[in-house]
């Protein structure tokens, strides 16, 4: 009982992330509650986009001085660095989104950016999580504060709808994964992912009981991923929510839980990987097809997109059963270029759906071409590349997953998924079709993007170019960071 | 004796939890609830862990009983329909609390002078003390984390309670 369990210097610099957007978090609180006029919320949104760039410096910190911190609770990894920027970068971007869309609505209040700070810290965390306890934990933090961002419009039915559904299938979930905990504790002893797979080398009493352990803990973190059968919620609460809330949703929250996902089965349970790898197969299958087939007869956009973000989730997931540095690498790249496309057609969508999102239907996009053609030409590049088209980053995402596929001998599974993509052509293209090939019915004035928003498309839209045509720029730090810890 | 102990309170836990999830009336659901939570706290007893064992019944059994049965009364739900069975508790109740009391109260003077730790089986690290290094040694950043939790919790309540709107 006498060692040092006081933090080193080093150990605070690896959790410094963490430690900014809590800080920052705990002052905006303070800030909002002292607030005189509605001014100080576009400063206060200004403040979280500085805190989330802080906290984007103190990951490269963290980076700095890789290793364990507190007690073995994390570990400071490239791995870590990744998940925590592609995290953040969403966070930014909702932030960005955000300011114009609270103003729209006329729920402007600093809360949100508060809550948004400790969700990402709670990312932060799960990506960097070295124990099971602290991945409950993190996950929780960040969960709960989603749950809250959901239903943020308080006077809004669906977002209200979508909230209530969230949290409570959210906890439902998340109890599964606890209970997984538990029993993977009582088998092997430990929650941390080191030693629960050294346990299982040296010899568990069941086996079986482990595998039981690991299904139960999968069965939670499907549901964060929204991964079939486990993916029911994610449509309605992408539809009810609020569009940039969605956006983050669908992207922040679902990349680190495939990074808690990659950890914890690459690490802990590496030992029964001939177990799950046949699950992981039928489940990516499953999602694949069900978020593509359902997408097709959707008419409204956020729920089409909802639906995309399934299918989605289901290409990653192949990479994960890959179980190879090169499907973690792909499954890395592809969840970077995801977020940014995804939450660029997000974004967009919360500037066409316009006061109240009242014009969120297939219906309502006619015309685009014509009233808007910015906004209908970046539109275009993200759903080229949520298809796969060359030149967009959602090109080299599915081609790099498809080859660590083949790579690992998952022909089938290759083969299914290259189907499931020319599937999901369809009801990207029908949203095209609708923009530039038919009239608009109504002749509306046509409203002022603000400049938040306008950022976020053009960035999001440039990135996804850009990482289109040089994948090296991300690719090869997810190859060179896909290596765990083992 | 500590087999019989666990089948007991075992069971006791999962009917009350069956009953509390049939139960129409939520009052009823909560009393159930109450009898999961002291079976529980029953079972961590016999596991040695008799710290969390208090700690459960003077949060749960305790304080978010309380909270839910005030939710359950501000909600409004409508009187319970009394039966004829009430009649009995209702000449018998003070006086068998009284002898309770009276018993409880003579067991814990005697015990006190002659009493040791409570010991379940091998397992002997569940005391206050125990629990408090581990949680703010090892466990010390999950623990710190929680109060992120707390924060999230204020700031969402007052979000979504708030009245004003701008």
């Amino acid at each position: 009982m006498d060692a040092n369990f006081f933090p080193q210097t080093a150990e605070l610099l690896r959790f410094l992330p963490e430690i900014i957007l809590t800080i920052a978090g705990t002052l905006l609180l303070l800030m909002e509650g002292f607030k005189k006029d509605g001014d100080s919320r576009s400063l206060i949104a200004t403040l979280a986009a500085v805190a989330i760039g802080l906290a984007m410096y103190g990951t490269v910190v963290a980076y700095d001085n890789p290793g364990l911190a507190f007690s073995n609770m994390l570990v400071s990894d490239g791995f870590a660095a990744f998940f925590r920027l592609v995290a953040l970068g969403v966070g930014l971007l909702t932030v960005l989104c955000s300011s114009s869309y609270l103003q729209r609505e006329r729920s402007h209040s600093g809360e949100f950016y508060v809550l948004l700070l400790f969700s990402l810290a709670g990312q932060c965390l799960m990506a960097a999580a070295n124990e099971l306890m602290m991945v409950f934990i993190g996950l929780e933090v960040s969960s709960i504060a989603s749950y809250i961002l959901a239903g943020y419009l308080r006077d809004d039915k669906r977002g209200n709808e979508s909230a209530l559904k969230y949290f409570l299938l959210g906890s439902f979930a998340t109890a599964f994964l606890l209970y997984g905990v538990a029993w993977v504790y009582g088998m092997t002893g430990s929650t941390n992912l080191l030693e629960i797979r050294a346990a299982m080398e040296k010899g568990v009493p069941s086996m079986t009981m482990v595998s039981a352990a690991a299904g139960l803990m999968l069965v939670g973190l499907a549901f964060k991923i929204s991964a079939a059968p486990f993916q029911v919620w994610a449509p309605d609460v992408y539809q009810g929510a609020p569009a940039p809330v969605a956006g983050f949703l669908s992207a922040g929250p679902k990349a680190v839980a495939f990074a808690v996902l990659i950890r914890v089965f690459q690490t802990a349970f590496e030992p029964i990987a001939a177990r799950w790898e046949p699950v992981l197969w039928v489940m990516a299958l499953l999602t694949m097809m069900i978020g593509n087939f359902s997408a097709l007869w959707q008419s409204n956009i956020k729920r089409m997109l909802g639906y995309s973000s399934i299918a989605h989730a289901g290409y990653v997931l192949v990479a994960v059963t890959t179980h190879s540095t090169t499907g973690t690498a792909a499954a890395m790249f592809y969840l970077a270029a995801y977020g940014l496309m995804n939450y660029g057609a997000f974004a967009i969508v919360t500037h066409v759906a316009g006061k109240g999102e009242g014009k969120v239907t297939l219906d309502d996009l006619k015309g685009l071409s014509q009233k808007e053609p910015a906004v209908a030409a970046l539109l275009t590049v993200f759903l080229l590349s949520l298809i796969g088209v060359p030149l967009t980053a959602g090109f080299f995402g599915k081609f790099y997953i498809f080859k660590a596929a083949m790579d690992s001998h998952l022909v089938w599974l290759t083969a299914l998924g290259l189907l499931n993509s020319a599937v999901a052509a369809y009801y990207y293209l029908r949203v095209l079709v609708v923009m530039y090939m038919h009239d608009p019915e109504t002749t509306e004035h046509v409203t002022a993007i603000p400049g938040g928003l306008k950022l976020t498309m053009w960035v999001t839209a440039a990135a996804t170019l850009v990482l289109g045509i040089f994948p090296g720029l991300v690719l090869d730090f997810a190859a060179k960071f896909a290596a765990l810890n083992k | 004796m500590d087999l019989v102990l666990f089948l007991t309170f075992a069971f006791i836990a999962v009917a009350c939890a069956l009953n509390m999830s049939l139960q129409r009336h939520p009052v009823s659901s909560a009393l159930s609830l109450i009898g999961v939570m002291v079976s529980l706290a029953v079972l961590y007893v016999l596991l040695g862990a008799e710290f969390i064992a208090a700690a459960q019944l003077v949060v749960y059994s305790g304080a978010i009983m309380v909270l839910f049965v005030f939710v359950i009364m501000l909600l409004n739900t409508g009187a319970e329909k009394l039966t004829k069975k009430a009649g009995l508790a209702h000449f018998l109740g003070f006086p068998l609390l009284v002898t309770l009391l009276a018993i409880a109260s003579w067991v814990i003077t005697n015990a006190t002078s002659t009493m040791a730790p409570v010991k379940f089986g091998a397992f002997t690290k569940g005391g206050p003390r125990e629990v408090g290094w581990e949680l703010f040694t090892r466990y010390l950043l999950p623990f710190e984390v929680t109060s992120i939790l707390i924060l999230i919790a204020i700031a969402g309540a007052y979000r979504l309670a708030n009245k004003e709107m701008d």
